[in-house]
């Protein structure tokens, strides 16, 4: 059992665990933070930098990342003074200026009262990747296979699978997809086949021998079964039929 | 022969053994065989000399020693002769018998061959009489020429070592600590923290395994100072990291040097295969019950590795990449687990203040910051090189005393300090006392130490477009801040010289620099705003005539300056008439002046360059 401690968000006493992260002790009680980047499932990481609040201890305030801070006893912390919001705007607009024509980010933005980035229009990007490197966190950290990464520094940086080719340990289970927060990352299944294009990859999925449904890629059960140890035959019929 | 020393005494006798075996009157040619001066070929006047030693068979009276970087790179190669400390400069293998038959064996000086100050004519035998010597106080480059690096005799005989014994055996860990703490000495490799308090921090931090780590990875444009450390002198270093390593009780370390730097990668790799040979590296120190080991960690050249987590990142084998440091890496820092890390000249600094004590050390420099730093003096200055001052030395005197003042009569503009995310220092804050407090004072900041001097020809926003050019190829790219603020940054200042800056471009600049440094993850975002923000400060005139009038005051953005020919100055002569790439320049007679077709000029500024008699005008 952590040890309790007491903190004060946004002016009111907090009583939690130690151990946590501020986000999480703000979101346990309510008190809503954005963030992008984060995902209870993995490791927080610090990139989308929406998270800040100000916290001040020993008389000494900055801004920090709500994701990574651990939450100490007597800190007191703000989640909305006009220097975290001054930054957050920017951010946005950041954001904003490279995803011009994704709709997470659009909705986000418009409710931090930002309607168009202050650059010039010929300089907006329609990216739709935000580089929050959750999908690579999900893939490594979750999944464990690290079939994608992040390549390249700064302004070139991208999500790509080894040497911009195929992501040959892919096993297809679609984690990334499904944690995308701006849903960029493609996949389809078509005819018993499945498709992740960002990683140039595809799978056969098996078929369940009761019900007769494509429930999964081979490869992925493959990996479930030998890292479990689980018997040949187990994933013959999909979990709706077990 | 390889001695293994198991004791003080052996040390002790060991040093008395080489000292012996040195005549003190003995002659030695002491030629820099640094980074700068291998770029002037003085490796083949290493061995001019050499052959020419031998000829004569003077093998045993002289001595040709290749030695570290003493600082003077503006007027390589160097050469000085010891005992008596005459300094040539200049040096070319022609004038090698001369220096042989007349210096050495006639001990008469070369004239020509000596150090001549522009500004006043006189002429200096000795090197430390130099003015951008004399002015110094060379705690740690001072020894950079009185030994050859590759030899751990030679820095044996200069006392090297000492302060490990005396750590050792006359010093606990605590007071090892105290003694750093209190000489006031603070990390040279940007931040400034106080070196013992980190020290303390990883000593106190739990764990049983614990690193000690050498940041080696200067990766600053224009800067080579921890480059000559550890390629003139890497005991020096060793000695450091084994004392640190001592008070903080860990076993292990790792020097991280960029891959670039072969020569230190060499020389550094040769010294500790040497310290491991004399048992000064290994299990039981001196015979103490203190072990330690330490690898060499080769950077793959990336700007941001030269933060400390992303350096741990790197030497982990995971990509250089900074994490947030709520928890200090005193604590958890490589593989985990605590881990100090300091730059390669406050390692060198340690041996100094255990020798010395830290009220020696601390008599040196300003209330804040005490010792030396070493900087690299480049840019619009004459004498370019390594200067190591005292903390508090106003940058006036460093600029003109030191440096000699600005090439070519021109007038001095800025001094832009602490390598691509320092700030520019303009001309009325010259006499400002340099030191770690008052360069973040005024927008700029110590950083490893790059001082690059400006003068009038010097566009400040386009200065600042360089250093954000650098800094958004070399940001990792992680956090949002740094790689999407950049990048708009590089934009807008990209349209300002380019004459299509539009009103609000510099109050946006200023808002995306202030969030640059509020938000962004690590020191190299929330440092990346300062050369904009500082120009900005200083310079807010020359940012608007770029916006407003169209017009670069210093001529240098192309899109917004016209050359042309001042026709009282031009002869005639033609000079520029050739070189012309587009023919947009017509001879017309003798002592008539050429004409200059502004339709055809691509404002390449070749015809500024060629003509000598300032008839070309630029507007």
């Amino acid at each position: 059992m952590s040890e309790l401690i007491t903190l004060t968000i946004d002016g009111r006493q907090i009583q939690t665990e130690e151990g946590k992260t501020l986000l999480e002790v703000a979101r346990d009680n309510g008190i809503e933070i954005p963030a992008l980047c984060h995902n209870d499932g993995v490791e927080p990481y610090g990139a989308c930098r929406l998270c800040l609040v100000e916290v001040t201890k020993n008389a000494r305030t900055r801004l920090v990342t709500s994701c990574l801070y651990p939450a100490e006893e007597g800190l007191v912390v703000e989640t909305a003074t006009d220097r975290v919001m001054a930054n957050r705007k920017m951010l946005m607009e950041l954001l904003l200026a490279r995803c011009s024509g994704v709709p997470v980010i659009q909705d986000m933005a418009r409710q931090m009262g930002v309607s168009e980035p202050p650059f010039r229009p010929e300089y907006l990007e329609n990216e739709e990747c935000i580089l929050c490197g959750l999908c690579v966190r999900a893939c490594s950290e979750v999944v464990g296979t690290s079939a994608i990464s992040l390549v390249n520094r700064g302004v070139n940086r991208q999500v790509a699978a080894p040497f911009l080719e195929t992501a040959d340990d892919c096993i297809g289970c679609g984690s990334c997809v499904y944690v995308c927060p701006t849903q960029c990352i493609k996949m389809e299944d078509v005819d018993g086949s499945r498709t992740i294009h960002n990683w140039n990859v595809s799978f056969k999925l098996k078929r369940c021998s009761k019900c007769g449904n494509y429930f999964a890629p081979e490869k992925q059960l493959e990996y479930i079964r030998q890292k479990l140890s689980l018997p040949e035959d187990f994933f013959d019929v999909c979990p709706n039929c077990r | 022969m390889t001695h293994r020393v198991a004791s003080v005494q052996d040390l002790e006798a060991l040093r008395d053994s080489i000292r012996a075996d040195r005549d003190p009157n003995k002659t030695v040619l002491a030629i820099c065989a640094g980074s700068g001066c291998l770029a002037y070929g003085c490796l083949n006047l290493v061995a001019a000399f050499r052959d020419e030693v031998s000829k004569r068979g003077l093998d045993d009276k002289v001595e040709v020693r290749a030695t570290g970087c003493p600082g003077f790179c503006e007027r390589g190669a160097l050469l000085t002769v010891f005992p008596q400390g005459i300094f040539y400069q200049r040096v070319k293998i022609e004038d090698v018998p001369e220096i042989i038959s007349e210096t050495v064996l006639g001990g008469k000086i070369i004239e020509r061959l000596l150090y001549v100050d522009p500004n006043t004519g006189e002429r200096y035998v000795n090197e430390d009489d130099v003015p951008f010597y004399a002015r110094q106080h060379r705690l740690l480059l001072g020894n950079n020429n009185k030994i050859d690096p590759t030899s751990i005799d030679d820095y044996l005989a200069i006392g090297g070592y000492r302060a490990l014994a005396r750590a050792l055996f006359d010093m606990t860990p605590e007071a090892i600590i105290a003694e750093v703490k209190r000489s006031g000495l603070r990390g040279r490799g940007g931040g400034g923290f106080p070196t013992g308090v980190k020290w303390e921090s990883t000593r106190k931090a739990h764990g049983d395994v614990k690193y000690v780590i050498c940041n080696c990875d200067e990766g600053d444009p224009g800067a080579y100072m921890d480059r000559s450390l550890m390629e003139g002198n890497p005991h020096a270093v060793l000695e450091g990291m084994l004392i640190g390593a001592y008070a903080i009780g860990s076993d292990r370390g790792y020097i991280y040097v960029r891959n670039e730097y072969p020569m230190a990668v060499e020389n550094v790799g040769t010294a500790i295969r040497q310290a491991e040979e004399y048992g000064l590296l290994g299990e039981s120190i001196l015979g103490s019950s203190f072990g330690f080991r330490v690898q060499v960690s080769r950077g793959g050249g990336a700007f941001v590795c030269g933060e400390s987590t992303a350096l741990m990142a790197s030497l982990e084998g995971k990509v250089g990449e900074p994490r947030a440091k709520y928890i200090h890496t005193s604590e958890r820092g490589l593989n985990n687990l605590p881990s100090n890390l300091n730059n390669v000249e406050t390692w060198a600094n340690v041996p100094l203040i255990i020798l010395n004590g830290a009220d020696w050390y601390s008599q040196i420099g300003t209330d804040g910051s005490k010792g030396t730093k070493i900087f690299s003096l480049v840019g619009k200055v004459n004498n370019t090189g390594l200067v190591e001052i005292p903390m508090g030395m106003p940058l006036r005197e460093i600029v003109y005393d030191i440096g000699g003042g600005i090439p070519q009569g021109k007038a001095f503009k800025a001094v832009q300090t602490g390598g691509p995310s320092g700030g520019v220092i303009p001309e009325s804050l010259l006499d400002l006392p340099v030191d770690f407090d008052e360069l973040t004072r005024v927008g700029s900041m110590m950083g490893s130490g790059g001082m690059i001097v400006t003068d009038e020809n010097t566009c400040m926003v386009d200065l600042a477009k360089y250093f954000v050019s650098f800094l958004q190829e070399e940001s990792c790219g992680k956090c949002l801040p740094c790689r999407e603020g950049l990048k708009r940054m590089y934009q807008i200042l990209n349209d300002i010289t380019s004459g299509r800056g539009t009103e609000g471009d510099i109050e946006l600049l200023e808002r995306l620099g202030s969030t640059l440094q509020d938000s962004s993850l690590c020191a190299l975002g929330s440092t990346a705003a300062n050369p904009v923000m500082t120009t900005i400060r200083y310079f807010r005139d020359e940012y608007e005539a770029h916006i407003k009038e169209q017009r670069c005051p210093a001529g240098v953005c192309k899109e917004l300056i016209t050359y042309y020919i001042i026709d009282d100055k031009c002869p005639g002569c033609g000079l520029c008439v050739d070189p012309c790439p587009t023919n947009a320049i017509t001879f017309v007679a003798k002592k008539k002046p050429v004409i200059l077709d502004q339709d055809l000029c691509i404002k390449c500024g070749t015809c500024y360059d060629v003509c000598n008699l300032g008839a070309v005008g630029v507007k």
